[in-house]
């Protein structure tokens, strides 16, 4: 029988938690890397033991794990994160020029094809790559200096890549979102980049429709049909059906469409799934309910999923890629919060129970299927 | 041999005990040598004491020589002979996490 793996990154260490195919009795391994904010782990989609840890602290800046089997033991990679060339200038908050700092890695996405190949999503944002197991990394530049970089600026969170999305039918296409800039696309692999957020509106910036500014705080996709993506924007859940080209609103009958997660289904690709957030100031559920909202239609209709999630007193938050899905048959869903709770839905969003309640709060979940 | 005490984030990120010792072979002996020493026999500890490109102090991070701060001092400044015989240690302090 498949068993399922859940990375869990958090303010204060990482998390492995394992279970059967059932998924209801799990084992909770950890703290590793104890004390550090680990914001994003990640397994090889080549080798799935092949596990990456981003881990950080104010003290000692950037360290980036690697385990090559499945999280039992870990060795340090390579932390060494240079811009290239000249870093330059972004917007700062009050829109003066503000220099380019690295501060750490977000998130980590390794190759479909190649397990020593990972690709790293940077705060102040910009998009690094190795290709020798994480001994080294590499900007790709093309990213910040396309043109439209000295407009980004930071979201309250900082100015973060935090999505990296690659194609699996054409690898040198890639999508990231960074906020508070918006999607970007790469045809090539990394070399060239454009912006793509057309169709985006952000009333909150002096150009509501402008062609960078906006703050995505999500993008999935599911891999049966590259060309869609979701988003979920600061305000608004979005949808393309043409790369990027275009976007559309499909917030529909969302109590409210500000969020962070988003994620598809493994089998539905038209079966999304977003955790509505009151509001941008106070970051917490509607009336103290935990629900996590499906659309079924790819967007506008949305149905409430509460079974099993509190619904009385619940003020954590869901942060943005805190969420996942597994590939088992019925398609488990996961999230964690800010209040160190994980919680696993094995049947698609019907019911829900807590695998655990007390971890420190949590920044990320990945989940993995393995045979 | 230079003893030098780590905090502990940094102990078990280089896997080792609160005190390292490290041979330094330059002279004079100053703080980067130190730190160059430190991190050739513990590369985990590479950009997570100083930058990589800058070579400067992580800013919550402080060295006391002596029950001084030296943490403005300079990393070329040379080292008391009781640090550099091991008599002393040097400290590398983390900024007190509270709140």
């Amino acid at each position: 029988m498949s068993t399922v793996r859940l990375l869990v990154g958090t303010r204060k260490g990482g998390f492995v938690l394992t279970s059967d195919g059932k998924r209801r009795d799990w084992v909770v391994e950890g703290p590793f890397f104890a004390g550090w904010e680990i914001y994003h782990m990640k397994g090889s989609p080549v080798d799935p033991n092949r596990i990456w840890a981003s881990q950080s602290s104010g003290w000692s800046g950037q360290v980036l794990q690697r385990s090559d089997d499945g999280g039992k033991t870990w060795t340090v990679a390579g932390n060494k994160f240079l811009y290239e060339g000249e870093a330059g200038t972004h917007q700062w908050y009050d829109g003066t020029p503000h220099p380019w700092e690295f501060k750490r890695v977000w998130h980590l996405e390794p190759s479909l094809s190649c397990a020593d190949t990972v690709f790293a999503g940077v705060e102040d944002a910009a998009m690094f790559k190795t290709t020798d197991g994480g001994t080294t990394w590499n900007e790709l530049p093309g990213l910040r200096k396309h043109g439209t970089g000295k407009d980004w600026q930071p979201g309250a969170g900082g100015m973060c890549l935090h999505s990296i999305v690659i194609d699996p039918t054409d690898e040198q296409r890639m999508f990231i979102a960074i906020s508070a800039a918006g999607a970007f696309r790469t045809d090539d692999g990394g070399g060239s980049w454009k912006p793509i957020n057309k169709g985006l509106y952000s009333k909150y910036i002096p150009n509501p429709t402008a062609e960078v500014g906006h703050c995505v705080h999500h993008i999935a996709m599911h891999s049966s049909k590259p060309k869609t993506l979701f988003m979920q924007k600061h305000w608004d859940v979005m949808r393309t059906d043409d790369a990027g080209e275009n976007w559309s609103k499909v917030s529909g009958n969302l109590p409210t469409d500000f969020g962070f997660v988003i994620d598809v289904h493994a089998h539905e690709p038209e079966t999304i799934f977003v955790v509505p957030i009151k509001s941008d100031s106070e970051h917490f559920p509607m009336e103290g309910q935990l629900r996590v909202f499906r659309s079924k239609t790819g967007g506008n209709e949305w149905e409430p999923l509460s079974r099993g999630l509190p619904q009385k007193d619940c003020y954590v938050n869901v942060l943005r890629d805190a969420m996942s899905v597994d590939r088992m048959d019925d398609c488990g869903i996961y999230f964690g919060t800010t209040g160190g709770q994980v919680y696993a839905s094995p049947d698609g969003g019907e019911n829900w129970q807590a695998i655990v309640r007390d971890l420190p709060a949590v920044l990320s979940v990945e989940a993995q299927t393995l045979p | 041999m230079v003893r030098l005490e780590l905090p502990a984030h940094l102990c078990r990120l280089a896997g080792v005990g609160h005190e390292v010792t490290v041979a330094v072979n330059a002279a004079p002996v100053t703080i980067a040598a130190v730190l160059e020493v430190l991190e050739r026999d513990y590369p985990a500890l590479e950009g997570t004491i100083r930058e990589h490109e800058t070579k400067q102090r992580r800013a919550w991070l402080r060295f006391f020589v002596c029950e001084e701060d030296w943490s403005h001092v300079g990393m070329d400044a040379v080292l008391p002979e009781v640090i550099v015989n091991g008599k002393e240690p040097l400290l590398v302090i983390g900024a007190i996490a509270g709140g």
